[in-house]
């Protein structure tokens, strides 16, 4: 099939739309089966704009896979059906002539729809901010191996590092949590040396804020596994769970309160 | 100067209060006391299997009595309590508040798992309901009545009289309403434990290419054998009040 006609049902809100969102459902002729899923909405929107109708509004960046920004459910998948890609990575040929695509925004509470299908994804940020880092200046590049890293924590933490905080994990979890981004980060930089100096208080601070957020708790259903374009793993969850529990055991935050010496 | 003021205890109630109220903790409360009434699960089924047993009741009500009187397996029994109560209420509360992390819901959801059963992952809720209402029938029932002394009375060779539960399991698995009760829990504990088991694990952070799947493959064959051999007992007792075998 070379030029798809598809039923597009779109969840638009805000703007001349409802504060509360409704689905508006578009027709769309000659959709080539080449385009990436985000090409055919510019086909759309430059079609609304034609007929003075107000674009649909969506997030989108790199276009290749590794930013994180184009965020949809589509037909009921965090970045569509196929297994390992983002929504920009998803092309029309995967869809059949005189298909409907129900398209929604990611739907958690502390991803609050800014318009159409844009979600604010601040939390991620702020949970970040409470300790996915490492606090000192790496300087300049060590000499190789002055600092051993075992081959298989090199790729556990590569792994984990893939995570590009996308958020389809809150997307897709019956429970909106977001313990696969907050495993994802933590267990990057504890699996490496710099990173495995502040692994206590980062667990136990980056957990606190995910809570803050108001996410959901995780129930082990791994939908967030099945629907990351990364694939991140669940064994970073049961790492995350070993680092918070020990870390909540073990680590005195009044020892890190003391001034230092002098 | 610290980035982590304050890291634990939103509600300042010391670092064991933090832990038990972050979401990581409120699920290992769940882990623990899962993995408690699971390892209960085949001591009881031990003992119902003395139901099976041609012998008027004699075994069943001596070690019914015998269980009920043992310090040891009293203390055991109270931790047991404990659990169920905690299971069920942080359950409830988890689900409550799980439900309510979405805000709007989807209009389309498809939800996929990975080595586990998504749907019985995502009903864990609904699963763990039927079992309360099941356990509450099932503790007033015989529990209970047992506790209260509303039994019958039975003596045994050494004439020591003891307290009868095997009649009244009997008359209960004569009836049918009853029967269908008890396997269709069995069921709800079937799907309870396939995705309960191994998230159990999961939870305390036992995750490990080399003992996961044997955590996984035990899981499943658990909570098939366990609850069928629950299940069997009513069905063959009710069986044998119809005179079909």
């Amino acid at each position: 099939m070379e030029n798809m006609h598809l039923k597009l049902k779109i969840w638009r809100q805000g703007g001349k739309f409802s504060k509360k969102g409704e689905f508006v459902t578009y027709e769309l002729d000659n959709v080539s089966e080449h385009m990436s899923f985000l090409e055919m909405l510019d086909v759309l929107n430059e079609k609304l704009i034609t007929q003075r109708e107000e674009p649909v509004a969506f997030e989108h960046d790199c276009r290749e896979g590794i930013c994180g920004t184009c965020s949809m459910v589509i037909n009921g998948h965090p970045h569509g059906p196929n297994a390992g890609t983002t929504t920009c990575q998803l092309h029309m040929r995967f869809f059949r002539d005189g298909d409907t695509i129900t398209v929604e925004p990611f739907r958690a509470k502390s991803f609050p729809v800014v318009k159409d299908l844009v979600v604010e994804r601040a939390a991620f940020d702020r949970i970040i901010q409470a300790g996915g880092f490492v606090s000192i200046n790496t300087g300049q590049a060590q000499d190789a191996n002055a600092i051993p890293v075992s081959k298989e924590s090199a790729t556990a933490s590569f792994d984990a590092a893939a995570c590009i905080g996308c958020g389809a994990c809150v997307a897709a979890c019956p429970n909106a949590s977001a313990m696969l981004f907050v495993s994802a980060k933590v267990s990057h930089l504890a699996l490496l040396p710099q990173g495995k100096v502040e692994a206590k208080r980062r667990a136990l601070a980056m957990v606190k804020q995910m809570d803050l957020e108001g996410f959901g708790n995780c129930s082990n259903v791994t939908a967030c596994e099945a629907e990351c374009p990364k694939e991140i793993s669940v064994e970073n969850i049961a790492r995350l769970n070993r680092e918070y529990i020990s870390a909540a055991f073990v680590y005195d935050e009044k020892e890190e309160k003391g001034g230092g010496a002098g | 100067m610290s980035w982590l003021t304050n890291t634990l205890s939103p509600v300042g109630l010391g670092w064991f209060g933090g832990f038990l109220t972050s979401s990581i903790g409120k699920k290992v409360l769940m882990a623990l006391t899962g993995l408690f009434l699971i390892s209960f699960l085949p001591i009881h089924l031990l003992g119902n299997l003395y139901l099976l047993k041609d012998d008027k009741g004699e075994s069943f009500n001596l070690y019914a009595e015998f269980m009920t009187h043992n310090k040891i397996i009293k203390a055991v029994s109270y931790t047991l309590y404990l659990s169920i109560v905690l299971h069920a209420i942080q359950g409830l509360l988890l689900w409550r508040q799980n439900a309510s992390a979405r805000g709007q819901n989807y209009a389309v959801k498809v939800t996929r798992a990975v080595g586990t059963n998504a749907r019985a992952a995502t009903r864990m809720g609904w699963l763990g309901t039927i079992l309360l209402i099941f356990i509450l029938l099932h503790m007033y029932q015989f529990w209970l009545q047992m506790k209260l002394g509303n039994v019958p009375r039975a003596a045994y060779g050494n004439g020591e009289i003891v307290k009868d539960l095997y009649n009244p399991v009997m008359d209960a698995f004569a009836n049918p309403t009853f029967v269908i009760i008890y396997v269709v829990s069995m069921i709800a504990i079937a799907f309870h434990l396939w995705h309960g088991f191994q998230s159990a694990f999961q939870t305390l952070g036992l995750n490990h290419g080399k003992y996961t799947p044997f955590i996984k493959a035990l899981g499943k064959a658990y909570s098939v054998l366990i609850p069928a051999g629950f299940a069997i007992i009513p069905i063959y007792v009710y069986g044998d009040s119809m005179g079909w075998w």
